[in-house]
């Protein structure tokens, strides 16, 4: 029994059992589907991955294999970057339904059967080796996510935030659709590395410049790259907590990942020449929205808001990573990506204890109130320093990997950016932290926008007879094993191996239309060395550095607030203003940034 | 093959696109959406079209008759499948947006921003 489908097939019938016979079992039994569907997929995955490890897995629905080296059927790929991913999916999704055990007062079966639909297409996204039917995994997920969103529909804000999300990124699926049917009709193939092998030996041309522009587009506005991520905001500040731990935890970084997965296969021959110029476009976009991210974050008081601004902001640094082309990088990112996908659904777990311990999730309110649940400071604190890349924890062998390859590449300006935007993340989650459970800072800060309603329940001051334990624990095992990760031996370089296989078309081609074995790789152990433990420490005292300045800014003596704070308040103001929460703003800042992608490309590539 | 089935996609797209960004009514604002979809069935068929094809169904006709490329067809009818799931969400959503927001315009369900 082959066990590539069972990633989709597990949670899909799942799903459809519980639509048919839910509302007879009542909210238990549908709690307990759940997470025994997403824990088997998970576990699933990670045989994927262990099985992956030596050549991909492709796998033929249908039993539509390869006649001649021309791929007639849809298959999946499954290498370990890829199976890595979908188990990061499966293990945020079974923490998810873990929290929502005690999270919700009371919720429909149907919140179970999006959630398990939406792991599905997730993973069928992740492992899909068949352009279309990225495409259409692409949009199942879109979907599931948008009513997600908007599950406590009769609140103002998940309205706005879902009517945002599904229509900016139903305008970025079209684009997306519009690509996949100019490379199929400059092909004539939807296999990824049937594309690669059509357009081996040609030049690029205008149509194909477009066609790939258009792709990207697709792919980065589910990402949230600057300008697309206006949407994403909107939606992860009003998306409830489980949900929001999947979003930000791994559905961001598989609009990345999927650029990854069309460019290598596909385009990474045609544009063979042009790399230089397509590097520096990704890496470029990629710094803009770490910073903006990052920046964005600071100005946030909504715990919900700012760990989304925090989360574009890695969208951005992972961008840079995949957007630097080489396999170390491609490693490297994948590694940050599973790490920090733990941690900051860890964070937005110890968010959902203090929305249901203290009914609030505003930082300015929250202020000192913390003791009420002292486990989500400790997730709050591990969080930030995680995300600050603390050597040698969780995200630090991959930023080391990034690290070592920006400077490889000539990119010698990258690692001190990228540090930069981990300092301004990593210090709002520590600033928020702080303030919460030590009480430290001003009570008031009034450059801090959107004040979100206050609850209309009362706190939850009695624990409940159900302890929480089911709370606080998924948050602590989500940040244990994303903290952790780091110390799986020999990782970083396993990776680089499995990524240079990714990145070796001719072999990959060979692999899946021929089923010809890749090329043996050789064991190669990574040694950071200096530098990346250098710019760990940097980022990490750089992040208590600036949690301590956002605490005690106006506390600053006069003259040394003047001259910088008159600088910055306009800029500041405009940045704010530009994420207005109309949609209409949205989709035009998209066209703006897909007709500048498009022309970026078209300019540079010969 | 001419160039206008492309052009005009391209024009279908545009003109939903320029809807959806300057429109104050979400049931509007889904029906421009619709529209700007609507050019991607274009382009697709166009794409698969075959000067004097027929229909690509291979039963009672010769071998090596010229039909039209039928894998953009299932994209097609994949692709409306999708866009109208879409629209019934977002129309959903307007409906909610009506009754306990009081409002379609989305100038005023923007509740959240800076």
């Amino acid at each position: 029994m082959p066990l590539v489908p069972l990633v989709v097939a597990v949670p899909l019938v799942a799903a459809a059992a519980l639509t048919a016979m839910g509302q007879f079992l009542g909210r238990r039994v549908d709690d307990l589907t759940g997470i025994a569907a997403a824990a088997a997929t998970t576990v699933v995955s990670t045989m994927l991955l262990l099985r992956s490890l030596d050549h991909d897995l492709v796998y033929w629905f249908g039993g539509w294999t390869p006649r001649h080296g021309i791929a007639l059927g849809i298959a999946f790929d499954v290498d370990p970057l890829s199976a890595g991913i979908a188990a990061l999916a499966g293990a945020l999704m079974t923490a998810s339904f873990v929290f929502a055990w005690r999270y919700f007062d009371e919720v429909g079966t149907l919140f179970h059967v999006l959630m398990l639909v939406f792991l599905a297409a997730m993973n069928g996204f992740a492992l899909s080796g068949d352009l279309f039917n990225m495409f259409v995994f692409f949009e199942l997920m879109s979907v599931c996510a948008f009513a997600l969103v908007g599950y406590a529909i009769e609140q103002r804000a998940p309205l706005q935030g879902a009517i945002n999300f599904a229509a900016t990124n139903t305008v970025g699926a079209l684009l997306l659709l519009f690509g996949i049917g100019l490379v199929y009709g400059r092909t004539g193939a939807l296999n990824l590395a049937q594309i690669g092998r059509a357009l081996d030996g040609r030049a690029p041309d205008g149509l194909l410049v477009v066609a790939f522009a258009l792709l990207l587009t697709g792919f980065l506005v589910k990402a949230g790259a600057v300008p697309f991520h206006f949407w994403l905001s909107d939606a992860y500040a009003a998306a409830p907590i489980p949900v929001c731990v999947v979003l930000s935890g791994v559905m961001s970084d598989l609009g990345l990942h999927a650029v990854a997965r069309i460019y290598w296969p596909s385009f990474s021959g045609v544009f063979a020449a042009d790399a230089g110029s397509l590097r520096a476009i990704l890496v470029g976009a990629g710094v803009l929205t770490a910073l903006v991210g990052g920046t964005m974050a600071f100005f946030q008081r909504d715990l919900k808001r700012l760990l989304a601004f925090v989360t574009i902001g890695h969208v951005g640094i992972f961008l840079a990573g995949i957007g630097l082309l080489t396999a170390p990088a491609l490693a490297g990112t994948t590694l940050y990506v599973l790490a920090d996908g733990f941690v900051k659904g860890g964070l937005f777990l110890a968010v959902g204890i203090l929305l249901r311990r203290a009914r609030d999730g505003d930082e300015l309110r929250l202020r000192g109130q913390g003791g009420v649940a002292p486990m989500a400071g400790v997730a709050f604190l591990l969080g930030g320093l995680g995300l600050a890349g603390l050597p040698p924890f969780g995200t630090f062998p991959g930023s080391a990997l990034i690290i070592r390859s920006a400077n490889d590449v000539g990119y010698r300006w990258l690692p001190p950016l990228l540090a930069a935007a981990s300092i301004l993340a990593a210090g709002t989650v520590l600033r928020a932290g702080a303030r919460i459970f030590l009480g430290l800072g001003d009570a008031d800060d009034p450059s801090l926008s959107h004040e979100p309603p206050a609850a209309e329940e009362e706190p939850e001051h009695v624990p409940g007879r159900v302890s929480p334990p089911l709370l606080f624990g998924p948050a602590l095992a989500l940040m244990v094993v994303g903290l952790g990760l780091a110390f799986t031996p020999g990782l970083a370089g396993r990776a680089t191996q499995w990524a240079q296989r990714f990145e070796d078309r001719p072999a990959h081609t060979a692999e899946v239309l021929r089923g010809a074995a890749p090329r043996p790789a050789g064991t190669r152990a990574f040694h950071p060395g200096a530098a990346p433990y250098v710019y760990g420490a940097i980022s990490t005292v750089g992040a208590v550095g600036f949690a301590f300045f956002g605490l005690y800014r106006r506390r600053l003596p006069a003259h040394l607030r003047r001259v910088p704070g008159r600088l910055t308040a306009g800029p500041a103001a405009q940045l704010k203003a530009l994420h207005s929460g109309v949609v209409g703003d949205y989709v035009a800042w998209l066209t703006f940034g897909a007709a500048a992608l498009g022309g970026l490309l078209a300019l540079t590539v010969r | 093959m001419s160039y206008l089935p492309y052009a005009l996609a391209v024009w279908i797209f545009a003109v939903g696109l320029y809807g959806v960004v300057r429109s104050r009514n979400l049931v509007h604002l889904v029906v421009c959406l619709s529209v700007a979809q609507s050019s991607t069935y274009v382009l697709l068929l166009s794409i698969g079209y075959v000067n004097r094809g027929t229909a690509p169904i291979f039963a009672d006709v010769p071998k090596g008759t010229r039909a039209v490329d039928p894998v953009v067809q299932a994209l097609t009818l994949t692709d409306v499948v999708v866009s109208v799931t879409v629209a019934a969400l977002l129309l959903a959503l307007a409906i909610q947006a009506q009754r306990h927001a009081g409002t379609t315009d989305p100038d005023e369900l923007a509740e959240m921003h800076g």
